[in-house]
């Protein structure tokens, strides 16, 4: 269970404030006009951001002043979610282990992980030389390594194509039910909260309250959200 | 004579005795005297054969290490030491009287100074290549009178040179109150200012200048050793500057009897036959075959100008000026 | 910044700070205080400053063309310059005094040809001299640092502005601008730091004393005045001046912003005729600007190489194994400093001080600090290894903190998410991501400890002979055929040097 407690963020003149309760494993959409804080909020969450206030808490523990690293989290960002020096393999291995100590029984998992999200054979490559779609899944596969209890997805897919965008969010949502993984979304686009997320937070006017089911609050959207959605 | 002027205080102590018999004798000598090619190594071994003693140079700027080590310096003697540091050595007070006979020395100037021992002597004068330079100047006047494009010389600065100090001190010795306006005559004929003496003569001898302010003893190198009489001294009537080197044994030396036997060799016939092709320089006495041929034959100015002590140390900072004023302009 | 990341820079801040202060505080005391400046002390100083500035500003204004212009063009002999670029300034200036008069003194090769076309001549000697010296040691810097921020443009940048079809202009303004707002002020920091301290080159090309620069006047007030309190207050002086321009560059310092890449190869945007032609005269005039003098020295040191003595070899190798030590010490510094940089003012600074030292008054501090507690004979070697280093350090941080600046901007977040942190960062992402900046400094420290004399000098024992030591001993004792000769080696070793460690870092940069 994720708990922002009291939680204030403030960034110059922008402040946030939140205080919400996600249930282990739901799939909750974060949503909101552009720069209300969707960011900023899973920043906070995965240790980027202090909080001038309050306290964020995992399964009851704080973690509010872990290193990002330490906490039970993996967060895939909109961009530079690779280091383009290492291969593919090794760009995965750090979900194993940051000082790439790879044996024999890592890269089978590597391999594995890989088969997954449908990149056979394609471990030794650099990032360059794959696809947008093809780098979103590396990054994918070495959450799937990680294997961390919570997901934070800062809109990783918005440079896909639609059909490649549902293909990737139709992963995240099979390897978060194998893994009961809990996944906080950042969305613009209502059809993909609909469809993966049954929770959504609607990041406005300086808050981030509790989750509400999705389908009501878009089928009934508050002012902040309509103008947002273009009615 | 070789002129070192490194870059830099060279700050060093002498290394801790090695565990041996013999006594050590340490000696503070400027840079380029332990060279290969300085007159370092053949001291040491002329030394070495009668001392019974293990000769060690410690290689740098004497004067200021020394100064800054005061009563705790290792040094039992400093060679090397020039003129112009002289009043300030001896206001240390840690310099002992050499003991010698000075009129044993056969300078072109009366020497009576008790603790400093001069062991090599020069000139400064303008040097060039008589196959380049068609019209020398005959005197210190046809130089200053020429006109600005007749000759193109290197100087050295008398800020961090001894060279470019003597030269001041020339100019003074020779116009005295009119010392300015004759720096005036001779900066636009001065084509650059040198650090040291190695830049200047290098520009010389790459052809860059007509003429170098260097010593009337420096072309005996290219006679002898690069069997070349190409670069000449100009001799000018009005007489020349001294410029000599100096040694002198330490109040403080704990092997006294040893610094004194150093300042006995300095003066025996061993040391000064062969000073002359290791430094290139005059013995401080001349015997007949001190001089080896090349020497012989340069022509020697008939007067040598030379100010004494506390004339030079009252005349050097106005001299500075009128220099500085001069090349303002 | 984590602690772990903090400790090494902090350390290394000190120790850079302490070999430049400690001294300097040192002398001070034992003059008892500090003297009253000179009014000649004020005109050194003016003249100290405005030819370091307009030299600095000159270096960095030829610099754009020349390296926008090996950025685009490619052509035989084109990684040669490239790698020729470091050799010039990290001459001994005696060696390329004469290099440089061989090519434009008096009877040098660009007036003999003018006299052949019937022009007349021109002469070298004047703050125009001083200044074409200081371009000629620093050009090649600057030119380096500048080519560098191009390099560091991520090829999606540019793609994406040739997809939107920007023309020249706007490349500019969108993306080459920027580039050099961020490289620019450090690289001529960096040449002002250097032209500060300049003193036999300015004496000589400034043709006599209006060209004396502040080190000249620390030089007199040591040796000729012995007023070690003057001294003192000077070298202050140079230390605040190099603050002050510190900070002033600090404040025109924009980050790029560019984001990263993907490392994709990268495709200098084609450019039309005119620009050809323009390319085609930066690089021309470049390098004949900078071989030119260089191979006048070779010239006359080629024949002389075959009768140098052993000692003079022996010398060479003292001084191949100094400068392999002082290399190693220079990257230990320089990195943890860097790294800390962006985020802490003060190990920039601490990096940057050496700069400012007056080698007279290091030394003589040194000693004084030195001499009570140890013999300083038995400190030669390492006290020279670690000043060499000290002294390259400010060149390394330059190098490193552009790389350095945009490696955490790209990366610092994911690596933090991924746990990235200590060694297996260091060896997984900082040393492969800075490896080609990382190869250059190295070169620079390397061929910087094999030319620099004003260090060992301090410390020389007439025994350990390096080769810039000797080739001094050679000059001093009428050898100006046989010092030809050890320049011509030692411009040889060094450029071998600086080569060969610049190569090293651009292959193992995995882009």
């Amino acid at each position: 269970m994720l708990t922002l407690d009291d939680l204030l963020l403030e960034q110059g003149d922008f402040r946030l404030s939140a205080d919400l309760t996600v249930t282990r494993g739901a799939r909750v959409a974060v949503m909101g006009p552009s720069g209300a804080g969707k960011s900023t909020l899973l920043a906070a969450i995965a240790g980027f951001l202090a909080p001038t206030r309050g306290r964020i808490l995992w399964a009851g523990a704080d973690i509010t002043r872990l290193a990002p690293g330490a906490r039970p989290l993996s967060i895939l960002f909109q961009d530079q979610n690779l280091f383009p020096h290492l291969s593919v393999e090794q760009n995965i291995g750090l979900g194993l282990d940051p000082k790439l100590r790879l044996g024999r029984a890592e890269h089978a998992r590597i391999d594995a992980a890989l088969a997954q999200v449908g990149l056979d054979g394609m471990g030794r490559r650099k990032p360059a030389a794959l696809s947008g779609g093809q780098q979103s899944r590396v990054a994918l596969a070495r959450t799937l390594l990680r294997d961390r209890p919570l997901l934070l997805l800062d809109e990783p897919f918005a440079a896909l194509g639609p059909a490649l965008k549902a293909e990737m969010l139709a992963l995240v949502a099979g390897i978060a039910s194998a893994q009961g993984t809990t996944v906080l979304m950042v969305s613009h686009d209502p059809a993909d909260a609909r469809s993966l997320c049954p929770e959504t937070i609607l990041v406005a006017e300086g808050r981030a309250p509790q989750p509400q089911p999705t389908a009501p609050l878009l089928d009934h959207p508050p002012p902040a959200l309509r103008a947002y959605l273009g009615g | 004579m070789k002129k070192p002027l490194m870059l830099a205080a060279c700050l060093m102590v002498a290394s801790p005795a090695l565990a041996e018999d013999k006594p050590v004798l340490t000696v503070y000598a400027p840079d380029y005297f332990t060279s290969e090619w300085g007159p370092g190594p053949a001291i040491e071994a002329g030394f070495e054969k009668s001392c019974g003693c293990d000769l060690r140079f410690v290689a740098g700027d004497v004067l200021p290490r020394i100064l800054l080590e005061g009563d705790k310096t290792a040094a039992d003697v400093a060679i090397g030491l020039n003129t112009d540091v002289m009043a300030r050595a001896r206001a240390t007070g840690l310099f002992a009287p050499h003991g010698e006979d000075v009129g044993r020395l056969t300078l072109p100037i009366a020497w009576t100074d008790d603790i400093f021992l001069p062991f090599d002597w020069s000139e400064i004068a303008f040097v060039y290549d008589k196959t380049k330079l068609k019209n020398p100047p005959k005197s210190f006047q046809e130089l200053l009178d020429a006109p600005a494009d007749a000759y193109k010389i290197a100087i050295e600065d008398p800020r961090s040179a001894i060279s470019g100090l003597a030269l001041l001190l020339w100019v003074k010795a020779v116009y005295g109150e009119k010392a300015g306006e004759a720096w005036e005559k001779l900066a636009p004929k001065v084509l650059t200012v040198t650090q040291d003496w190695s830049t200047a003569y290098g520009l010389f001898t790459d052809g860059e200048v007509d003429m170098v302010l260097s010593f009337t003893t420096s072309p005996a190198y290219h006679r002898i050793a690069e069997n070349d009489d190409t670069k000449v001294a100009a001799i000018f009537p009005e007489g020349h500057y001294f410029y000599t080197e100096v040694a002198a044994q330490l109040k403080t030396s704990k092997q006294p009897e040893l610094a004194q036997k150093f300042m006995d060799y300095l003066l025996s016939d061993a040391f000064q036959g062969m000073i002359a092709t290791a430094n290139w320089s005059y013995p401080s006495i001349i015997k007949p075959g001190f001089l080896p041929e090349g020497f012989e034959t340069l022509p020697r100015p008939e007067k040598t100008l030379f100010f004494s002590e506390t004339e030079a140390e009252a005349l050097r900072g106005p001299a500075l000026e009128e220099w500085r004023a001069a090349f303002g302009k | 910044m984590s602690p772990a990341r903090a400790l090494p820079a902090a350390l290394a801040a000190m120790l850079a700070a302490a070999l430049v202060l400690a001294p300097l505080a040192a002398v001070i005391g034992r003059a008892g205080g500090l003297s009253a400046l000179t009014r000649a002390d004020g005109a050194a100083l003016w003249f100290t400053l405005w030819q370091a500035a307009l030299s600095a500003l000159l270096s960095c204004l030829l610099a754009v063309p020349v390296a926008r212009a090996l950025y685009r063009r490619r052509f035989p002999g084109r990684e040669a310059l490239i790698a020729l670029m470091g050799a010039p300034f990290l001459l001994p200036s005696i060696v390329a005094i004469l290099g440089l008069i061989a090519v434009f003194g008096r009877r040098g090769a660009l007036n003999a040809a003018l006299g052949t076309l019937g022009l007349p001549t021109l002469s070298v000697y004047g703050a125009h001299g001083v200044i074409l010296a200081h371009v000629f040691f620093n050009l090649p810097l600057a030119t380096r640092m500048v080519l560098h921020g191009w390099q560091a443009i991520p090829s999606e940048r540019l793609r994406l502005a040739a997809s939107l079809g920007l023309g020249p202009a706007e490349v500019t303004r969108h993306l080459e601008r920027p580039m050099l707002r961020a490289v620019l002020p450090g690289a001529a920091l960096a040449i002002f730091l250097v032209c500060l301290s300049s003193f036999a080159v300015a004496l000589v090309l400034g043709g006599g004393p209006r060209a004396t620069t502040v080190e000249l006047a620390i030089y007199q007030a040591f040796r000729f005045d012995a007023d070690l309190g003057r001294a003192a207050a000077l070298a202050l002086v140079q230390v605040a001046l190099a603050l002050a321009a510190l900070a002033l560059a600090a404040r025109f310092t924009l980050p790029a912003g560019f984001g990263a890449g993907l490392d994709r190869p990268g495709a200098p945007l084609p450019a039309p005729g005119l620009r050809r032609i323009k390319d085609g005269a930066a690089i021309t005039l470049a390098a004949a600007f900078l071989i030119a003098p260089l191979g006048a020295i070779a010239l006359r040191g080629l024949p002389a190489l075959a009768d140098l003595p052993p000692s003079v070899w022996h010398a060479a190798a003292t001084s191949l194994a100094l400068a392999a030590g002082s290399t190693l010490v220079t990257l230990a510094l320089a990195l943890p400093l860097s790294l800390a940089a962006p985020r802490a003012r003060w190990a920039e600074a601490a990096a940057m001080l050496p700069m400012a030292a007056s080698p007279l008054v290091l030394g003589t501090g040194l000693f004084l600090i030195a001499r009570p507690v140890v013999s300083p004979t038995a400190l030669a070697l390492p006290v020279t290894l670690i000043v060499n280093a000290a002294m390259s350090l400010p060149f390394a941080l330059r190098l490193l903190l552009p790389e350095v600046r945009s490696l955490q901007a790209d990366y610092d977040r994911l690596a933090a998410a991924l746990n990235l942190t200590g060694l297996a960062r260091l060896r997984l992402l900082t040393l492969p991501r800075l490896a080609r900046p990382l190869g250059f400094a190295a070169g620079i420290a390397a061929a910087f400890s094999m030319g620099d004399l004003g260090v060992i000098t301090l410390f020389s024992d007439g025994r350990t002979q390096t080769l810039p030591l000797a080739l001094y001993a050679l000059m001093g004792s009428y050898r100006m055929d046989q010092a030809a000769g050890a320049a011509c080696l030692l411009m040889g070793l060094t450029f071998a040097l600086f080569w060969a460690l610049d190569r090293i870092g651009r292959h193992a940069d995995p882009r």
